[in-house]
């Protein structure tokens, strides 16, 4: 089991903050193909990758990257802070 | 070197002169603040929304590295979340260094890299209706010259 927050639009397109979902997936890019066909708002929200950022625990990581060992995959925009 | 994320107002002059009056050693003190911009009247507020718990970690990081780049003696970084209004202050930084220019270096660089590596979200409420600010590239650009 693994936790999936969202962030900004991507929380308001899929309707929810946080979710549970069991997988296999080996990395982010995996998770996120799986992700994609829950709803029709996750494919909204998953529709442009370019513009999508992920955190595993906490830490900026990149699509190719591992989820081994990850309990909290996080999902959000470019980060507007300042 | 402090770290606050709150949803609650600060005093700008309070915490400069606490900032200021703690700092032993310096020499200079810079300090940056960021307002809510109301956009000629157009915004009714702005909407904060961060990430518990990678906020810290992230702004955490981002501090450990500007006190290991320069030669500070304290750094200050206080940001809201939630629902602001026109004018209101977001965020301030504050660096305390023997010299000012590796106060203003590393003030200017922490604030580059919040804009883009600190998890915050802002919204723009107003009459036209809600939009999600949008990072700017320039804004990405500006990390590289670190």
């Amino acid at each position: 089991m693994i936790d999936i927050l969202y962030f900004a639009w991507l929380r308001e397109r899929i309707g929810t903050n946080r979710e549970q979902v069991e997988t296999q997936a080996a990395t982010v890019a995996d998770l996120v193909a799986e992700l994609e066909a829950r709803s029709e708002g996750h494919g909204l929200a998953f529709a442009d990758k370019t513009s999508l950022r992920v955190a595993l625990d906490q830490e900026l990581a990149d699509f190719a990257a591992p989820l081994s060992g990850v309990r909290e995959v996080a999902f959000f925009p470019p980060m507007t802070g300042g | 070197m402090r770290l606050v994320v709150q949803e609650a107002a600060f005093d700008l002059g309070a915490e400069a002169n606490a900032f200021a009056a703690a700092v032993q050693g310096a020499g200079a003190v810079v300090t940056f603040t960021g307002l809510v911009r109301d956009n000629g009247g157009a915004l009714d507020a702005m909407e904060i929304e961060h990430y518990p718990g990678m906020t810290e970690r992230a702004i955490g990081a981002i501090m450990d590295e500007a006190l290991g780049r320069w030669s500070l003696v304290d750094a200050l970084v206080i940001h809201r979340f939630g629902v602001l209004k026109g004018g209101e202050p977001i965020m301030m930084v504050a660096t305390a260094a023997p010299h000012r220019a590796d106060a203003f270096a590393a003030a200017e660089y922490l604030m580059d890299y919040l804009k883009s590596r600190a998890p915050f979200w802002k919204k723009e409420i107003g009459a036209g209706g809600e939009d999600w600010v949008k990072a700017k590239e320039a804004d990405e650009d500006a990390l590289k010259r670190w």
